[in-house]
């Protein structure tokens, strides 16, 4: 299992796409398609702009489809970055097949 | 180019400023204003530091300032980012709690420094914080990723005490929005680019839905419906195109909607030609809503605006 812990990347305020397309390219994608399952730690982190979620996992999506949901999980996220994460995974989702 | 700073210029009234706006002659820039009193937004301050970098500083000619509040614009640091004279001497104030200076942003690194500093000047509470710092981020990362404009966006902010509200400005001279959204969407004019703009789900960069894996097509949706909930003004201009989110009556029901024509607004498309993309928005601190409720709308919104998309592919039954 992957242990993320984007606060030591990304700081209190997760705005930072590059750094989120360093984590996903670096560290989600491989992981995941080396069959291991990821956790996203959200410890200390207070806010994410939807932006910064998009870049991190929106592209797991397209690789996964919605077993994504069962490969990664979410940690230690507040109220609002739960909020976050759940629309990019229902808009992912909703968007699925299309070409 | 000509451009003049009235008494009055906030996104309320702003139309009219914008309408004496001239863009001719792109290699000179005359600065005028008002002899009694110069009071404006700040993205009208950004727009002037936008236009001022995209022309030599030997041919700027900005008047001296007579108006007794004149001394606003170089405490805002319009002469500095200009490297023109003030003319007026400044008593420099400690910028804490009340504005943030004019600030050329060109990269995302500046941006992320930025947003670190700039919290603790406007001395805000951590959900205020955390919503000016969202709006900050996703138009400043707006310009760096789409606009291509050489001189990054510049973004300048204020306080006022009266109102107890934040007023944000940010403006590029980069390729504005209908060049953007035209590279996977069409759209024939600047406002109907605008429109497409704001609308949940899309973006320039792709008409798949759900994006890239980088971009969403979301940030100015998310911009437009925090404004919308606290009941304030958001204005976006680029080309000849104009549209501005009126304030919602305090009587009236909230509902972000997807089409940014279904909310109160109004909406130009002949106003001078701006080259790249100018935004404001003001944020009304004791109304600002608890950016997590804000949230739950946003996804159901959302949700439904794509599923709306998805329906309108659909190959639909032949009736003989």
């Amino acid at each position: 299992m992957r242990h993320i812990v984007i606060y030591k990347k990304a700081g209190s305020f997760a705005e930072n796409k590059d750094i989120a397309r360093d984590i996903r390219v670096g560290e989600i994608i491989p992981a995941l398609e080396n069959g291991e399952e990821v956790v996203l730690d959200f410890e200390n982190v207070d806010a994410a702009t939807q932006s910064f979620i998009h870049a991190l996992i929106s592209d797991a999506f397209r690789k996964f489809g919605d077993e994504t949901l069962d490969l990664i999980s979410f940690k230690s996220c507040n109220e609002t970055i739960k909020k976050i994460i759940a629309i990019v995974a229902d808009y992912m989702q909703e968007g699925m097949g299309d070409a | 180019m000509k451009i003049h700073l009235p008494n009055s210029a906030f996104l309320g009234n702003i139309d009219s400023f914008l309408r004496g706006f001239d863009p001719t002659h792109p290699e000179t820039l005359e600065i005028t204003a008002n002899d009694k009193w110069i009071s404006v937004h700040p993205a009208v301050l950004a727009m002037v530091a936008a236009l001022g970098l995209t022309v030599r500083p030997e041919n700027i000619r900005c008047e001296k300032f007579e108006a007794r509040s004149g001394h606003y614009l170089p405490r805002m640091g319009l002469n500095k980012i200009l490297g023109i004279s003030s003319e007026v001497s400044i008593v420099e104030h400690e910028s804490a709690g009340r504005f943030i200076p004019l600030t050329q942003i060109r990269n995302s690194q500046e941006l992320s420094k930025f947003i670190s500093e700039m919290i603790p000047l406007l001395h805000l509470g951590p959900d205020q914080a955390q919503t000016i710092g969202y709006i900050v981020s996703e138009l400043v990362r707006n310009v760096i990723e789409h606009a291509e404009a050489a001189s990054g966006a510049l973004l300048c902010a204020q306080y006022y005490k009266k109102t107890n509200t934040i007023r944000i400005g940010i403006a590029d001279t980069g390729i504005g929005i209908k060049r953007t959204i035209n590279r996977s969407w069409p759209a024939s004019t600047d406002l109907e680019a605008i429109r497409l703009a704001l609308t949940p789900g899309i973006t320039g960069t792709t008409n798949r839905e759900g994006g890239t894996e980088q971009n969403a097509g979301a940030g100015l949706f998310f911009i437009k419906s925090i404004a919308s909930v606290n009941r304030d003004f958001f204005v976006i201009y680029s080309g000849r195109g104009f549209f501005k989110l009126k304030k919602n009556k305090p009587s009236s029901r909230l509902a972000l909607h997807a089409d940014p024509f279904k909310d109160r607004h109004s909406a130009l498309s002949d106003l001078p030609y701006w080259q790249g993309t100018i935004v404001g928005v003001d944020i009304t601190l004791d109304q600002t809503k608890e950016f997590s409720l804000l949230l739950d709308a946003i996804r159901k919104t959302y949700s439904s605006a794509v599923r709306e998309r998805k329906r309108a592919k659909y190959k639909k039954p032949r009736f003989l």
